[in-house]
C-alpha cells in the first residue's frame, strides 16, 4: 500500500494533477448523464462534437489568460482584458464593415492590423501607468477596463456591428486540418509564449521582477521594461481573444465582448496553480485552468442545469478546485485518516520545539 | 513612507478615473437650461438608463423627436447605467422646477426617497421602460412600458396556431434572458402560459443565453447536441436567436425550415433575418414609446386623470410583414 503510494507521489504530487482530476470528473459526470458527450463525429469534413466545442471556446480564454500569467508572475494584475476584447473586436469589425468588399483579405487584415495595433498602445498605456508612473496593478488597468469599455461603445456608437466577411469569420470558425482554427491560433501563441519564456532566460526574469522587483533591477535587470512588457503581452493577447470572439458570432457588441473575462482568466491562473502574490508561474496549468473553465460552462448548458441554480453550481466547483490544490487543505484530511493518533508524537514534538 | 506614495498615486488615479466618468456624464447633458419653463412650455426632464444597446438608441431618439414634434422642451439626461447618476438627474430636475419628470429606472429598488422628494416639490414623475418596486404607488403617476409576458404570450400563441395540425410531440427549446430579469422572467411566464394550450407543445431545454450573440451560440451548440430532435427554438430576444443561427447551421441544419426560429424585440438584423426566412415570427418590443409618452406628459401637465399602467402599441411580424416593414424601420 505504502509502495503504490510512494510510487505515485510524483504523480500525485504534480501541479497539475488535481486540475486534471478535476477536468476528468466533470469530463465523466457530463458522459454519465449523456453518453454521448464525449462522441466526436465528423461533419462536413469538420470534426464536430461537446468536446470540440470546449476546446474551440475555451481558446479566447486560454490566450487572455496566458498573457494574465505573465502579468500575474510580476505580481501585478490587468483587469483590462475585456475592455481591450471589446475594443479590439469593435474596431475590427467596425473597419470590415466599412469596406466595399468585406471578403477581401486586405481589408480584413488591414482590419486586424489597426486593431492590434491600437491594442498594443493600451498595453503600453497600462505598462506606463505601472512601471514608469508606479501606479498600483489593480487601479492602474482599472482605469483601462472601465474607460475601455466606454472606448468600444463609442466605436461601435452603442450598436452591435454585424459583418458578413468570410476571411474574418474563420478566426472564430474556420476548420484548418478538421480542427478549429481558433484553437490552432491559440494553440501557436501558446507554444510561442513557452518557447520565449522557458526556453530563454525570460521566464525567469519575469518570474524574478515578480519576486522583488528592487533585487532584480540592482542585479541587473531592467524590472521596469520587463513589467511594461508583460502588460503589452497581455494586451495583445486580449486582442487575438477579441477577434476570435467577435468572429466566432460575425459582430462585436461593445457592451458585452469580454464583458467579465477578465475574472475568468484570473480564475483560470490559480487554478493552474500560479500564486496572485507573484515571482511564478505555469503556462500548462492556466491552460488546464481555462479548459476547466470552459468545461464548467458547457457542463451547464449540455446537462441543462437550471440558470437558476447553474451559478451556485458553478461557485461550488470552482471552490471545489480551489480546496482540492491547496496543500493546506489535502494535509488536514491526510492528518485526519490514521485513526487515532498515538500521543507520543506530539509529546516528542513539544521536546523539540522546546529547546528551538 | 514608500507605501504612502503608492496609496497616494493609487488614489490620484481613482480620482482621475473618477473625474473621467464625470466628464463623460456631463458630455451625455446635452441640454443644460438652468431656469425652467420660462415661455410657458411644458418642461419635462427625462433621465435615461443609458445608451447599452441599439434598442436603446432608437428609445432616446424616439424620446427627443417627440418631445421636439410635442413642443415640449425636454432636458436630457444619460445615467451611464448607474442608480447614482439618476437620483443626481432627478435631483437637478426638481431643483429646475421642471413641470414634468420622467426616467428608465436603471433598477428596480430604492427609488423611494428620491421619488418622496419629487413628490414633496409637487412634480409628478412618469416611469419609462422599466418599473420601480416602491410598494407606494402614490410616488409615480403612471407607468409606461412593454408588457413583458404579453410579448411571451404573443410569440406562445402564434406558435400554437402554427403547430395546431402537428399530431406528434413538438420539441421546444427556449434561450432565456439573463438570470432574473424582469425580461426573462415575464416573457419565459407568458410563453409558457400560452402553449399550455397545447399538450403536444413541449419545453425540452431551457438555459440563459444572457441577452447576447455569443451566449446564445454558446448554448444553442449544446442544445443540438443534447436534444436529437429540436423542432422549434424560442428566444427572449433578436440576439440571441441569431447567435443561435450559427450553431444551428454549423450542425448542418436549416433555421426557420429545419427548425422554426421565434423571438422577440425586432431589431434591424431580426428583422432581416426574419425577411431572409431564417426566423419565422418575432414579437415586437418597441423602443418607440416617444409620442405617447408626451402625450401622458400634456395629460399629467394638466391635472387629468390617467391609467396607472401604459402599454407601448407593439405589433408581431411574421416573414411576409418584415418584408413589407423592413425598408422603413427606424432601428
Amino acid at each position: 500500500m505504502s509502495t503504490v503510494k510512494a510510487r505515485l507521489a510524483p504523480v500525485t504530487g504534480h501541479r497539475l494533477f488535481w486540475p486534471l482530476v478535476m477536468l476528468v470528473v466533470l469530463l465523466v459526470a457530463n458522459t454519465v448523464y449523456r453518453p454521448s458527450f464525449l462522441s466526436v463525429e465528423l461533419k462536413n469534413g469538420h470534426l464536430y462534437g461537446s468536446l470540440i466545442d470546449i476546446v474551440r471556446l475555451s481558446a479566447p480564454l486560454i490566450l487572455v489568460a496566458l498573457g494574465m500569467s505573465l502579468v500575474i508572475a510580476t505580481g501585478g494584475i490587468d483587469l483590462s482584458v475585456g475592455s481591450v476584447v471589446a475594443v479590439s473586436g469593435a474596431v475590427a469589425c467596425l473597419w470590415i464593415s466599412e469596406q466595399p468588399d468585406q471578403n477581401s483579405l486586405g481589408g480584413v487584415f488591414t482590419a486586424l492590423a489597426i486593431a492590434f495595433g491600437l491594442a498594443l498602445v493600451l498595453g503600453v498605456w497600462n505598462g506606463v501607468l505601472v512601471a514608469v508612473i508606479g501606479i498600483q496593478p489593480i487601479i492602474a488597468t482599472l482605469i483601462l477596463m472601465v474607460a475601455g469599455r466606454g472606448l468600444a461603445q463609442l466605436i461601435t456608437s452603442g450598436q452591435i456591428i454585424t459583418i458578413n466577411s468570410e476571411p474574418y469569420k474563420t478566426i472564430g470558425v474556420g476548420h484548418l486540418l478538421t480542427l478549429p482554427f481558433a484553437i490552432i491560433i491559440a494553440l501557436v501563441v501558446a507554444v510561442i509564449v513557452a518557447v520565449l519564456t522557458r526556453r530563454t532566460a525570460l521566464g525567469m526574469i519575469i518570474e524574478s521582477v515578480g519576486g522583488n522587483a528592487e533585487a532584480s533591477r540592482l542585479a541587473g535587470i531592467r524590472s521596469r521594461r520587463i513589467t511594461l512588457l508583460v502588460y503589452v503581452v497581455s494586451a495583445a493577447c486580449a486582442a487575438i481573444a477579441g477577434f476570435m470572439m467577435t468572429a466566432n458570432v460575425s459582430s462585436a457588441d461593445g457592451n458585452a465582448a469580454g464583458l467579465w473575462v477578465e475574472l475568468d482568466a484570473i480564475l483560470a491562473v490559480v487554478i493552474g496553480g500560479t500564486s496572485l502574490a507573484g515571482g511564478r508561474f505555469y503556462l500548462s496549468g492556466t491552460i488546464v485552468g481555462a479548459l476547466i473553465i470552459q468545461t464548467l460552462t458547457t457542463s451547464v448548458y449540455a446537462m441543462n442545469i437550471d440558470p437558476q441554480t447553474a451559478l451556485l453550481f458553478k461557485a461550488v466547483v470552482v471552490i471545489a478546485v480551489c480546496l482540492i490544490q491547496a496543500p493546506a487543505f489535502r494535509a488536514r484530511f491526510r492528518r485526519k485518516r490514521p485513526l487515532a493518533p498515538p500521543p507520543a508524537p506530539t509529546a516528542e514534538k513539544q521536546k523539540e520545539q522546546v529547546p528551538a | 513612507m514608500t507605501r504612502t506614495t503608492i496609496t497616494r498615486r493609487g488614489l490620484g488615479a481613482l480620482l482621475a478615473a473618477g473625474l473621467l466618468a464625470s466628464g463623460l456624464t456631463a458630455c451625455g447633458n446635452s441640454d443644460t437650461g438652468d431656469s425652467a419653463g420660462g415661455d410657458g412650455k411644458i418642461v419635462l426632464g427625462f433621465s435615461q438608463v443609458g445608451a447599452e444597446s441599439g434598442w436603446r438608441t432608437a428609445n432616446t431618439t424616439s424620446i427627443k423627436e417627440a418631445a421636439a414634434a410635442a413642443g415640449i422642451e425636454l432636458k436630457f439626461d444619460d445615467a451611464q447605467q448607474k442608480q447614482e447618476n439618476q437620483i443626481k438627474a432627478i435631483r437637478n430636475f426638481i431643483q429646475q422646477k421642471v413641470d414634468v419628470i420622467a426616467f428608465s429606472p436603471v433598477v428596480e429598488s430604492g427609488w423611494d426617497t428620491v421619488l418622496k422628494e419629487a413628490k414633496d416639490a409637487k412634480i409628478p414623475v412618469i416611469l419609462t421602460d422599466r418599473a420601480v418596486d416602491s410598494a407606494d404607488k402614490s410616488l409615480y403617476k403612471t407607468f409606461i412600458g412593454s408588457d413583458f409576458v404579453k410579448e411571451g404570450r404573443l410569440a406562445g400563441e402564434w406558435l400554437v396556431k402554427e403547430k395546431q395540425a402537428a399530431t406528434g410531440p413538438v420539441n421546444i427549446v427556449e434561450l432565456q434572458g439573463t438570470t432574473g430579469s424582469a425580461p426573462a422572467n415575464d416573457r419565459k411566464k407568458g410563453f409558457a402560459e400560452a402553449i399550455a394550450a397545447n399538450p403536444n407543445l413541449k419545453v425540452v431545454a431551457s438555459q440563459s443565453g444572457d441577452f447576447t450573440r455569443a451566449g446564445g451560440k454558446q448554448v444553442m451548440e449544446q442544445f443540438l447536441k443534447a436534444n436529437p430532435k429540436i423542432d422549434v427554438l424560442f428566444a427572449h430576444n433578436d440576439d440571441m436567436g441569431l447567435g443561435a443561427l450559427e450553431a444551428i447551421t454549423a450542425a448542418g441544419k436549416v433555421p426557420g425550415k429545419d427548425i422554426t426560429i421565434i423571438t422577440i424585440d425586432a431589431v434591424k438584423d431580426g428583422m432581416q433575418a426574419l425577411a431572409d426566412g431564417k426566423f419565422n415570427f418575432i414579437a415586437e418590443c418597441s423602443p418607440l414609446l416617444g409620442p405617447q409618452l408626451m402625450d401622458l406628459v400634456k395629460k399629467v401637465k394638466a391635472g387629468e386623470e390617467v391609467p396607472a399602467r401604459v402599454e407601448t402599441e407593439e405589433t408581431t411580424f411574421t416573414q411576409e410583414q418584415a418584408k413589407a416593414a423592413l425598408p422603413t424601420r427606424k432601428y
